[in-house]
Formats: C-alpha cells, sequence, structure tokens
C-alpha cells in the first residue's frame, strides 16, 4: 500500500484525519481510546509495582536472590511481546485478563530493577545509622531503605509505564480497544480509502504524543515525590546521579 | 584497537553471514520454477487460508504447464492488495465475484451468481479482466453457535434483528466499511449491533465466538470450523450477501492461451463441496502446508 | 475451542523456519551495526562539547520514548517508503539503537580520567590515534553493555513489523494464530528469545576478550 493513494499528500491526509471532528467524538473516538489506552497501562502498572516492589525490595534488602533481577530483566527484554500475547489469548480467551497478564509480565522487570537498585544503593552510613537507633531489619527497610529508594523506585515504575504504553499498542490487534486501534484499522481498510493509511498515522502521532506526555508528567512526579531530607545539600550530589530514572542500559525496551 | 576492529569485524560477518542464510530480499517469496517460457506472472493472495490454498492451487497448474510463477502470499485485505494489481506488483490473484463487484461499486445491487459476473466485468480497471468462475462459491455470513440458535430460535437473519441490540459482533476490521458488511445488516435487515469486535479471520473469530465474546461473527461459509463445532450459518433470505463465486483476476496482459486453459481447468472442477474439503484438508490438527494440500488436490481431480 | 499442537509441523517446516529467522535477522541486526557505527563519532561530539550534549541527550531520550508501532506506522510518511518495506522496521531499530548508545558512549567517554588522556598527550599520541587507541577502548566496556541492550531489544522489537505485514519471525506468530497452530508460534517465539539470549552472551565474551586490561586488573587484585 502506497501512502501516497490516499489522495494528496501524506502528511496532509493524515493530519485532516486526525483534526475531522468526527474522529473526536464516540465509543471509537480518539478521547475514547485514549482513556482505553491509558486505563490499560494504569491497571497494568498497578498490578506490577504491587508484585514487583516487594519483591525487589527484599532483594535489595537482604542481598540475595540478584541472580533473579539480572536474569529476568534480560529473559524478558528479549521476549517478543506480540508472540506472548497472542499465544495466551489463543490459549484462554479474546478479552482484557490475557492481555494485562502479559502486559504485567513486561512490566515486571524494570520496576525489579529499579526497586532493587533503590534499595541497594542506599548509603550504608543512613542504614548504620539507624540500626543504631536500634531499629530491626524489617523497620529498616520500612522507614530508611524504602524512602530513600524512592527516586530510582519511581524510575523503575516510569520506565515500565513506557515501556507497556508502547505494547498496549499491540493489544488492538486481539479485538481490544487502545490507541493501537486506529493502526489495525487503518491497516485493514488499505489504500484509496481516507480511512487507510491517514488512519495509521494520525494514530501513530496520538501514540507517540501521548508516551511524551506521560513521560513528562511522571518526569515532574519523580521530582516531586522525594523525600525533603533528601534535597538538602549534602545529598543533592549524590542524589542528582540517581535522578535520572533506571538507565535504558538498565532496563531496554521490547516493544 | 587491533584487537577491537578484530573483534568487530568477526561479529560483522558473523551477522551477515547468519542473515544471508535466509532470503536475500526478505520481502519476496521467491519460489520460482517452471522450465518452459510459457510466459511468468507473480500470484498473490489474500490473508486467510482460503485465499493462498487457491492461489497455490493456480499457481501448482500453472508451474506443471511450464508457466514461471512468482508467489506473494498474505498480502493483507483485498482493500490492501489491489493497488498491487493495478500497479503490476502481482499478476493474478483467487477472488470472488459478489464482494470484488461491491468494492469496485459500492451501489451495485446485483445478487445473482450470472448477473454479478457480468456487472463485475463491466466494472474492472482497464488492465485486469476475470477468467471463468467456479461454481464454489464461499460467502461472508452471520454465524451463531447452536446454543445461540437454539436460544433464540433463530433459521435466518430475520430472526436475529430483534436480538440484534443485545449482540456483540465479531468480524474482520474492513467489514465496518464494506457495503455487505456493518451497513448493509443495517440498511437490508435494520440490525443495529450493540458492539463490534475487530478479529483476525480464522481460528481467533471461530474461538471468540465460541467462548461468547461475541455472539455472531462473520465468519466465510467454507470454513471447516463451522462443521467442527457445530456453528449455524443463518440464512440471508434478503441477500444483504451476493453470490460470490471464486474467479482469477488476472492482468489482461499475462493472458494467454496455456494460462486461460490451465486456470479455467481448475475453476472447472472446483464446486463448493470441493472447496469445504480443501478447508478441512487444510485445518487438520497436524497443520499441512498450503502446497501438499495443493498438490493432492489437484492430482485428486486429475490436473 | 481445541488449540491444536502439531509437534511434526516442526521438523516439515524447517526451511520456511530457516527463511523466517534469516529474514528476521536482517530487519534486527542490520540497523543495530548501522547504529552503532553512527552513535560513535555522535557520542564523540557530544562528549567533547557541552552545547551538543545539551541538545543530542535529551532528543535522544525524547525519540526513545515513542512507541515502535508508531514509528513503523510513521515511517512511510517520513521518507516515502510502501508500506511493506523492511526500512520501516530497520529504520526505527536504528533510531533506537542510536538514541539509546549515544547516551552510552558519551559517558564512556566523559569516564576516561583525565590523568589518561594527559599521559597519551604527553607520551606523542595525536588526538585521532589517541581516540582510537586510548579513549575508545576504555570505553568499550560501556558501549558493549548498551549494545547487548540494544540487539536484545531488537530482536522483540522486529516482531512487532508482522502486524502490519513485514516479514520475519513475527510472520509465524501471526500464522500460527489465524491457523491456530501454538506449535509455531512457540517456535517463533523461542527462536526469538533464544538467539537474543545467544547474542547477548557472544556479546559479553567478545567484550571481555578484546579488553584483557579488564581482566588483568581484576587478576591483580585477588
Amino acid at each position: 500500500m502506497d501512502p501516497r493513494a490516499a489522495g494528496g499528500e501524506p502528511v496532509n491526509s493524515a493530519l485532516d484525519w486526525l483534526f475531522n471532528p468526527d474522529h473526536w467524538t464516540g465509543p471509537t473516538g480518539i478521547p475514547t481510546r485514549i482513556l482505553e489506552h491509558l486505563g490499560y497501562t494504569a491497571l497494568t502498572v498497578v498490578v506490577a509495582a504491587a508484585i514487583a516492589v516487594p519483591i525487589g525490595a527484599v532483594i535489595g534488602h537482604t542481598g540475595r536472590g540478584t541472580f533473579l533481577i539480572a536474569g529476568l530483566s534480560n529473559g524478558l527484554r528479549a521476549l517478543p511481546e506480540l508472540g506472548l500475547l497472542t499465544l495466551l489469548v489463543l490459549l484462554t480467551y479474546v478479552g482484557l485478563l490475557p492481555v494485562v497478564i502479559s502486559l504485567v509480565i513486561l512490566a515486571l522487570p524494570p520496576i525489579l530493577a529499579g526497586t532493587y537498585a533503590g534499595v541497594r544503593n542506599v548509603d550504608r552510613a543512613v542504614v548504620d545509622a539507624a540500626q543504631g537507633m536500634g531499629m530491626r531489619g524489617s523497620t529498616v527497610l520500612w522507614k530508611v531503605e524504602l524512602p530513600n529508594a524512592l527516586p530510582l523506585i519511581l524510575g523503575g515504575i516510569r520506565s515500565a509505564t513506557l515501556q507497556v504504553i508502547a505494547t498496549a499498542t499491540i493489544a488492538a490487534y486481539v479485538a481490544l480497544g487502545g490507541l493501537g486501534r486506529f493502526v489495525i484499522d487503518g491497516n485493514n481498510a488499505g489504500a484509496g480509502s481516507p480511512d487507510g493509511y491517514p488512519q495509521m498515522a494520525a494514530g501513530a502521532i496520538v501514540i507517540a504524543l501521548l508516551a511524551l506526555v506521560v513521560e513528562g508528567v511522571l518526569e515532574v512526579v519523580q521530582r516531586l515525590a522525594v523525600s525533603p531530607g533528601l534535597r538538602n545539600a549534602t545529598t543533592r550530589g549524590r542524589v542528582s546521579r540517581i535522578w535520572r530514572k533506571p538507565t535504558p542500559e538498565l532496563v531496554g525496551r521490547s516493544t | 584497537m587491533k584487537r577491537v576492529i578484530a573483534g568487530l569485524a568477526t561479529a560483522l560477518a558473523a551477522t551477515l553471514a547468519v542473515s544471508a542464510c535466509g532470503s536475500s530480499d526478505p520481502l519476496a517469496d521467491d519460489k520460482s520454477s517452471g522450465s518452459a517460457s510459457a510466459g511468468s506472472l507473480t500470484i498473490g493472495s489474500a490473508n486467510f487460508p482460503e485465499s493462498q490454498l487457491l492461489a497455490e492451487i493456480y499457481a501448482q497448474t500453472l508451474e506443471a504447464k511450464g508457466v514461471t510463477v512468482t508467489r506473494k502470499f498474505d498480502l493483507g485485505s483485498r482493500e490492501k492488495y489491489m493497488d498491487g494489481l493495478k500497479d503490476g506488483s502481482i499478476d493474478l490473484i483467487p477472488e470472488y465475484t459478489g464482494t470484488l463487484l461491491q468494492f469496485l461499486n459500492k451501489q451495485a445491487k446485483e445478487v445473482e451468481a450470472d448477473e454479478v459476473y457480468t456487472a463485475l466485468q463491466k466494472e474492472l480497471p482497464s488492465n485486469l479482466t476475470v477468467l471463468d468462475k467456479a461454481e464454489a462459491e464461499d460467502k461472508d455470513a452471520i454465524v451463531v453457535t447452536k446454543a445461540t440458535a437454539d436460544k433464540w430460535k433463530l433459521k435466518s437473519i430475520e430472526d436475529l434483528v430483534p436480538h440484534c441490540g443485545e449482540v456483540t459482533f465479531g468480524g474482520p476490521p474492513e467489514i465496518q466499511q464494506r457495503p455487505d458488511g456493518i451497513p448493509g445488516f443495517k440498511e437490508t435487515y435494520g440490525c443495529t449491533f450493540k458492539g463490534f469486535s475487530a478479529l483476525e479471520p480464522g481460528a481467533i473469530t471461530t474461538k471468540a465466538l465460541l467462548d461468547g465474546t461475541v455472539q455472531a461473527a462473520d465468519i466465510f461459509t467454507t470454513d471447516a470450523s463451522i462443521e467442527a463445532n457445530d456453528l449455524v450459518v443463518l440464512e440471508d433470505p434478503k441477500s444483504n450477501f451476493a453470490a460470490q463465486n471464486v474467479v482469477p483476476l488476472i492482468n489482461k496482459d499475462k493472458v494467454n492461451d496455456t494460462v486461460k486453459a490451465a486456470l479455467n481447468a481448475v475453476s472447472a472442477k472446483l464446486d463448493t463441496k470441493a472447496l469445504q474439503e480443501l478447508n478441512t484438508a487444510l485445518d487438520a490438527p497436524d497443520k499441512p502446508e498450503y502446497a501438499d494440500v495443493a498438490k493432492d488436490w489437484l492430482s485428486k481431480v486429475g490436473l | 475451542m481445541n488449540v491444536d499442537w502439531p509437534w511434526p509441523w516442526l521438523p516439515r517446516n524447517v526451511d520456511k523456519i530457516a527463511e523466517a529467522t534469516g529474514e528476521h535477522l536482517y530487519l534486527a541486526l542490520l540497523p543495530v551495526i548501522v547504529g552503532l557505527v553512527i552513535s560513535i563519532p555522535l557520542g564523540w561530539a557530544a562528549s567533547r562539547w557541552p552545547g551538543v550534549r545539551l541538545v543530542l541527550v535529551p532528543l535522544a531520550g525524547v525519540l526513545y520514548t515513542i512507541p515502535s508501532l508508531a514509528l513503523i506506522t510513521l515511517v512511510p510518511l517520513l521518507i516515502g517508503t510502501k508500506i511493506i518495506d523492511p526500512l520501516n522496521v530497520q529504520v526505527p531499530l536504528g533510531i533506537y539503537t542510536v538514541a539509546l548508545l549515544v547516551r552510552s558512549v558519551t559517558d564512556a567517554l566523559l569516564a576516561v580520567p583525565r590523568e589518561v588522556t594527559a599521559a597519551a598527550t604527553a607520551v606523542g599520541f595525536r588526538p585521532t590515534k589517541r581516540f582510537l587507541s586510548v579513549e575508545l577502548p576504555l570505553a568499550i566496556p560501556v558501549i558493549v553493555a548498551g549494545l547487548r541492550v540494544a540487539v536484545v531489544s531488537a530482536m522483540s522489537l522486529t516482531s512487532v513489523g508482522a502486524l502490519i505485514g513485514i516479514g520475519g519471525l513475527g510472520e509465524l506468530i501471526t500464522e500460527g494464530f489465524k491457523r491456530n497452530n501454538a506449535v509455531e508460534m512457540v517456535v517463533a517465539i523461542a527462536l526469538i528469545l533464544l538467539i537474543a539470549l545467544v547474542l547477548d552472551a557472544l556479546l559479553l565474551t567478545v567484550g571481555k576478550l578484546i579488553t584483557p586490561w579488564t581482566r588483568a586488573r581484576q587478576g591483580a587484585n585477588r
């Protein structure tokens, strides 16, 4: 299919499709799809965080089971999401559950890695001070290590969220909603149709913009969520190095 | 530094060597064959199994007669591959008379087999033509499970109309725009479904129907899963779906006596029962290759 | 509906699997190699001139954020390819590789201790030779780490192209999905996974082999 067959400049056709008011209303409109997409993402990240933060924290705190972090990060980054998703749907049913399960699997590594790195990197001096004050293991974890690890944990959640937003586009292939719907439907409508490539391109533009906006918002959230105690001058030097989310080197991407 | 260059060079060489093991042009399924030059052509197929099987049958028949054939299968829906036919990237594809006619002329009203065929010939672009049509038909249809048919006493689409508002309908994304699809149901029968689920044709549509994710689905009438799962095809008394005879759509320049004779011979042997049997063979649990199913059938009918 | 598990499908279709694998590697790895080559001069520029760094690093971050299905779909718009064109997958993969590795190269070059570069200059290395013989080799471990991520990600990302008809092992996944052939799907998934992990291990080993001084240092510390 040649995008130019859609008539006129492909960019213009895509923008025309994007700004056509018909496409902004109703259950198949852009806003609905955005909400569906964010819904899948939010659900996935909440579930993944509920699983990965405790595990990562325990591994970071005790130092045991670190192979799990490295192994999972590597292995799951290599797992083709399209394959996992479609196989799960074929084995279960066409619906939200298999999609969320496969998305959660994908979201676990960044959060695990971020939590582990955060807890592990807490300044030993701080932990010693806490233990000197009489705090026992789990209290140290709860009251000292986790709050100090928050920037990196949030960084991991941030990476996971972006990963899920990217992968949720595939959900449309198995009859779900979300922004991938425009790409899949547009692909099937073919050229010669105003709902062909223009729809695909318009969908792609919205996907890209959504990802960028969410990334920006989460960056702000990450900065605001760090405890004031970590914002003072003496720790600023060390903390400023970990403002950055766990770098791509740590978590990569698979969609 | 030398070490680095050596290392990188090895890695590069290894990568290129391995990827060269595969096809050099990754997107041309280039399995050309045929010795004598009775011409050459490129055969395409749509994105569902029956189309690819028919295309493979055409391909093998032509190769047996000495034509050089290039296969480009799984190109997508008609909306996608028509361009390829118009610009010459593909020369031949198995088609269905009714939907092809409606694709070319959304207002077309013919539904009877011969009328559709005649009207189709008038609507084709100047560089394309159709050869003889086969008796075999594979129509879109509204299909429900036996349980649903029993529950609502369904025999025809008209029986479904009072329940349309409770039904989520499943089918390929393009039927939302096709004249005999969602718009057709509304116009011909007054049926507006509660919702629509865009599903890949094939196993996943059947699965969604059986799981109850959708209560009715667009499943092609020769699909093996209909019999295998006791599904009910609703009758179409108002002829929303026109006749759908299998027909070779071909570039005029590529038609010569050999090609014409070969393809018409196939069409002569292809009736609906044969098509259903072909689909059943293709869907067998051991998943035979298209080429093998095609070969078996061709030797069975003596071509 | 039962899912079919036709195991005999595997030996019968070794050719098809091999061809899909070759296609997949062509789609996935070529852009990574090209991306690596591009990111070295870019990373060098970013490490040398803060102005460049100020532009490139955020730009890389932005590009890396864009989902692959979006980029794959938009490439025809940007460079005029047809919908089914290997470049539509290769260009985004190249972009992601560059976005990933520019950061690695920049950070690695910035981390080279000033004493080392000073010593090299003092001994008489001219800037180019110093870069090639001293700074770049010292940066290799970090670059290899980034490259491993890039390669593994690329193997997985390529399969997304199958959604709009661009080949590789992803097409085995979609075909198996349509024909209810779980073996085909599992084989494709397993191959992608295995090849990615093998390549990862390979890169790790090659990285260690071409930087013997990292091993020597470990030995000395024992």
